[in-house]
């Protein structure tokens, strides 16, 4: 008795897995991609469930890079809608899609992140320049005592890379290399301090990997604390340790804003209008990319690009910037609307 | 001769007080470690009670809302403004607001789930139009934390979540008696939401629950037919010896690679629809079935020869033997071990990853093919998330989900102290 039942579970269970291999429609829309674009993207999902008589999209957060790659692997039901990102498709990822069938994709960027550097509010605000922060943090550096040559990084003490700040050791807790935050973080703060020095600026055009190189290791002497990607620890972290920095997004900043405080970079401080005049030099565009194949097949794709660029969503007063993300200019926020409802292909 | 036995005795004696003080020290290392084991454990507990038992109670705000007739078109309920509803009426409770920017402040006080909690009431019972309801709304998250003390009224203006004009309004709104902690239904209630006021653990517990059905059912029988097998039936070769050693190590894998292994046959070959719990259960049927095999052949060994043998000299077939006899004998052991590899299904997110199930899942799944997440997964999102109302959350989400470890690892104790037969 007892077996018979057994059998028939599994005979009905295998047979269930095969219908479902068979099935065809999806009456909801897949969405893959980007952690740092995720918290803006299920707001947006979550509004659209609610408001429409649409099912709620299933948001995964699988990175930009492993997004994009889901994405690209073909047309159907079984592959993604659309994919969130924190940087803009490269090409190489362009010809993966077009290899795969994948032809055109419609590019809508949604707004920007701001990376910050913050400290606990026991000690005092820094104030740094992009320089500072490559010297703080670069594996080589340029010797101190001058002349074009790298040596490994000597700087101990905040204090010793410039007089005027305070002679703490320097510690900074930041992502991991997985995390797309510290690729831009590498690409914006590093970089743009490297550049600062003449013939590594000038080493840049002659020979761009190994400019990249110096520009882009961070120092494993112990100065750099990979704290993971988990940005809430990072912030206990630097309640806990008032010497140390930490390097995360905004949102975070914003919702702990009794607690830390952003450092001055370049002299601006990274506040949600810095960020969205362009003034704070480290923020990066927030993108996603939808697979026009899929809008008709998939019901709901049109309506829940329309939510995202109306002005509610988007907008100055939106609650996509009650979240934390640093919206448009209006005129850029009217050209990716409009290319949104008409479904432009991108063109790379 | 009695001198040699004398001299035995006095070396005896001599070293006696060292042995016992060796004895007395090794059982105190003992005692120890239990100790140290314990006491990070009550920490653990006391550290996750102390963040989310605050999360099973949650403010509410009392609004009088009046259903004007002229804002309801009766044959499309749908469609009223239930936002500006709300609008309206906190408006009404602070006529002083002009500004745009204290209009948005105020509007801020009360979760966005009030309009929805209203467009409920409304097109459950059309009757109510007409009349001014009073309804308990979800306070916002930032109001919710001040509440509960998260948020202090010293910190200086610019760096506080809550504007001095806001505590001005929720002072009146307290002082009048229409600020209220109840108990938080809407966590056991809802799916996830980015909302922490309206964020539940219903979807991911569903399916969570789902999987684990999928699981059980796959897992089980099959565990069971195997250790069966290779205990009772198998000849002792070098083949059946491989198999043996394979399946031990397979317990020993680490999870992840399940889930990579899920990725390529279920969904990539298949073609088992992404993030459902269709495919999550497969994969941990995969992961448990080694332990349950395990376990399950531990079991079969412990019932001894001699009933096999009486049952054989009586005439009986070898099935016959297995099927009335060892098999009922060995049935607890083996559904123990069933339920601590279920435990260890339940805790499991890293090969959830790989098959999509670490996703945002509003809508509550209706069966194996919708989209699901899981209880761990759920815990994991949350405590990335940088609404500091989430913490709470996440701890209280923890707290259910040890409680559910902790009932199935009971229930297989009882199991096992009621239908266990000492030999």
């Amino acid at each position: 008795m007892f077996k018979r039942s057994v059998l028939v579970t599994l005979a009905a269970l295998i047979a269930a897995a095969l219908a479902a291999g068979h099935a065809s429609a999806r009456d909801y829309i897949s969405i893959v991609g980007s952690s740092t674009v995720y918290p803006f993207a299920t707001v947006v999902a979550e509004q659209f469930g609610k408001t429409s008589n649409f099912k709620t999209p299933k948001i995964e957060s699988t990175g930009s890079g492993g997004g994009l790659k889901l994405f690209c692997a073909g047309v159907g039901v079984s592959h993604p809608d659309i994919t969130n990102s924190s940087r803009r498709i490269k090409k190489s990822e362009v010809e993966m899609c077009e290899k795969n069938g994948v032809r055109e994709i419609v590019e809508v960027k949604v707004g920007y992140d701001g990376i910050v550097l913050a400290n606990s509010k026991k000690s005092k605000t820094y104030a740094l320049t992009t320089k500072e922060i490559f010297l703080a943090l670069a594996k080589q550096v340029p010797d101190p005592k001058g002349g074009e040559k790298l040596v490994k990084n000597p700087y101990r003490t905040w204090k010793d890379i410039d007089p005027r700040l305070p002679e703490v050791k320097i510690e900074v807790l930041g992502p991991p290399p997985t995390s797309g935050t510290r690729d831009a973080f590498v690409e914006l703060a590093m970089e743009g301090g490297a550049r600062e020095f003449g013939w590594l600026a000038a080493m840049r055009k002659s020979d761009k990997n190994g400019f990249k190189r110096v520009a882009h290791t961070i120092r494993e002497d112990g100065a750099f604390v990979e704290a993971g990607e988990n940005d809430n620890l990072i912030v206990q972290k630097l309640e806990v340790n008032p010497d140390a920095l930490g390097i995360f997004g905004f949102s975070f900043l914003d919702q702990n804003s009794d607690r830390i405080q952003g450092s001055l970079i370049n002299g601006v401080p990274p506040t949600f209008e810095a960020i969205a005049d362009g003034d704070y030099p480290i923020s990066r565009p927030l993108y996603f990319y939808v697979k026009k194949a899929h809008v008709g097949v998939i019901p709901g794709i049109e309506e829940y690009l329309a939510e995202f660029t109306s002005p509610r969503a988007w907008g100055e007063d939106g609650y996509l910037a009650d979240k934390g993300m640093i919206p448009m200019p209006e005129e850029e926020r009217e050209k990716f609307a409009a290319d949104a409802k008409k479904l432009n292909a991108l063109q790379m | 001769m009695s001198n040699g036995s004398e001299k035995t005795i006095e070396v005896v004696k001599r070293g006696l007080g060292r042995r016992y003080r060796v004895e007395k020290r090794f059982r105190l290392y003992g005692v120890l470690a239990i100790g140290i084991s314990l006491l990070f454990l009550a920490l653990l507990f006391a550290s996750i009670i102390a963040r989310g038992h605050s999360a099973f109670r949650q403010t509410f705000v009392k609004l009088s809302v009046e259903l004007a007739e002229t804002e309801f078109d009766l044959n499309d309920l749908d469609r009223a403004n239930y936002q500006g509803l709300i609008k309206k009426t906190l408006r009404g409770e602070f006529p002083q607001v002009k500004s745009r920017s204290d209009k948005k402040a105020l509007y801020s006080l009360v979760s966005s789930g009030a309009a929805f909690k209203l467009h409920d009431l409304v097109t459950d019972n059309p009757s109510l139009i007409g009349q001014t309801v009073e309804m308990w709304v979800p306070a916002d998250d930032d109001v919710d934390m001040y509440y509960k003390g998260y948020i202090s009224r010293e910190v200086p203006e610019g760096d506080r979540r809550l504007k001095d004009n806001q505590l001005v309004w929720l002072d009146k709104w307290q002082a009048e008696g229409k600020i209220e902690k109840r108990f938080n239904t809407i966590f056991f209630t809802a799916g996830d939401s980015r909302e922490p006021e309206l964020a539940g653990i219903l979807s991911a517990f569903t399916g969570s629950m789902l999987t684990l059905v999928i699981t059980l059912a796959l897992s089980f029988p099959i565990g069971v037919a195997a250790a069966v097998y290779l205990e009772e039936f198998a000849p002792r070769n070098r083949w059946i010896d491989t198999v043996e050693v394979n399946i031990n190590n397979l317990a020993a894998v680490p999870s992840i690679i399940f889930g990579l292994l899920g990725l390529a046959v279920f969904i990539n070959f298949f073609g088992v629809p992404r993030s459902s719990p269709l495919v999550g259960g497969l994969v941990l049927t995969l992961m448990t079935l080694p332990i349950i095999i395990i376990a399950s052949r531990a079991s079969l060994q412990s019932v001894p020869p001699s009933i096999r043998e009486a049952a054989l000299g009586i005439g009986a077939s070898k099935m016959q033997t297995v099927t009335h006899h060892v098999l009922p004998l060995a049935l607890p052991g083996m559904l123990t071990g069933t339920i601590i590899g279920m435990g260890r299904a339940l805790g499991e997110t890293a090969p959830l990853l790989m098959i999509g199930m670490v996703a945002f899942i509003v809508d509550i799944p209706q069966g194996f093919t919708d989209p699901a997440t899981a209880l761990p997964v759920q815990i994991y999102l949350w405590a990335d998330s940088p609404e500091r109302a989430f913490v709470e959350k996440t701890s209280a989400a923890i707290l259910v989900l040890l409680a559910f470890l902790i009932a199935m690892n009971l229930l297989a104790v009882i199991l096992r102290n009621r239908f266990e037969r000492r030999w």
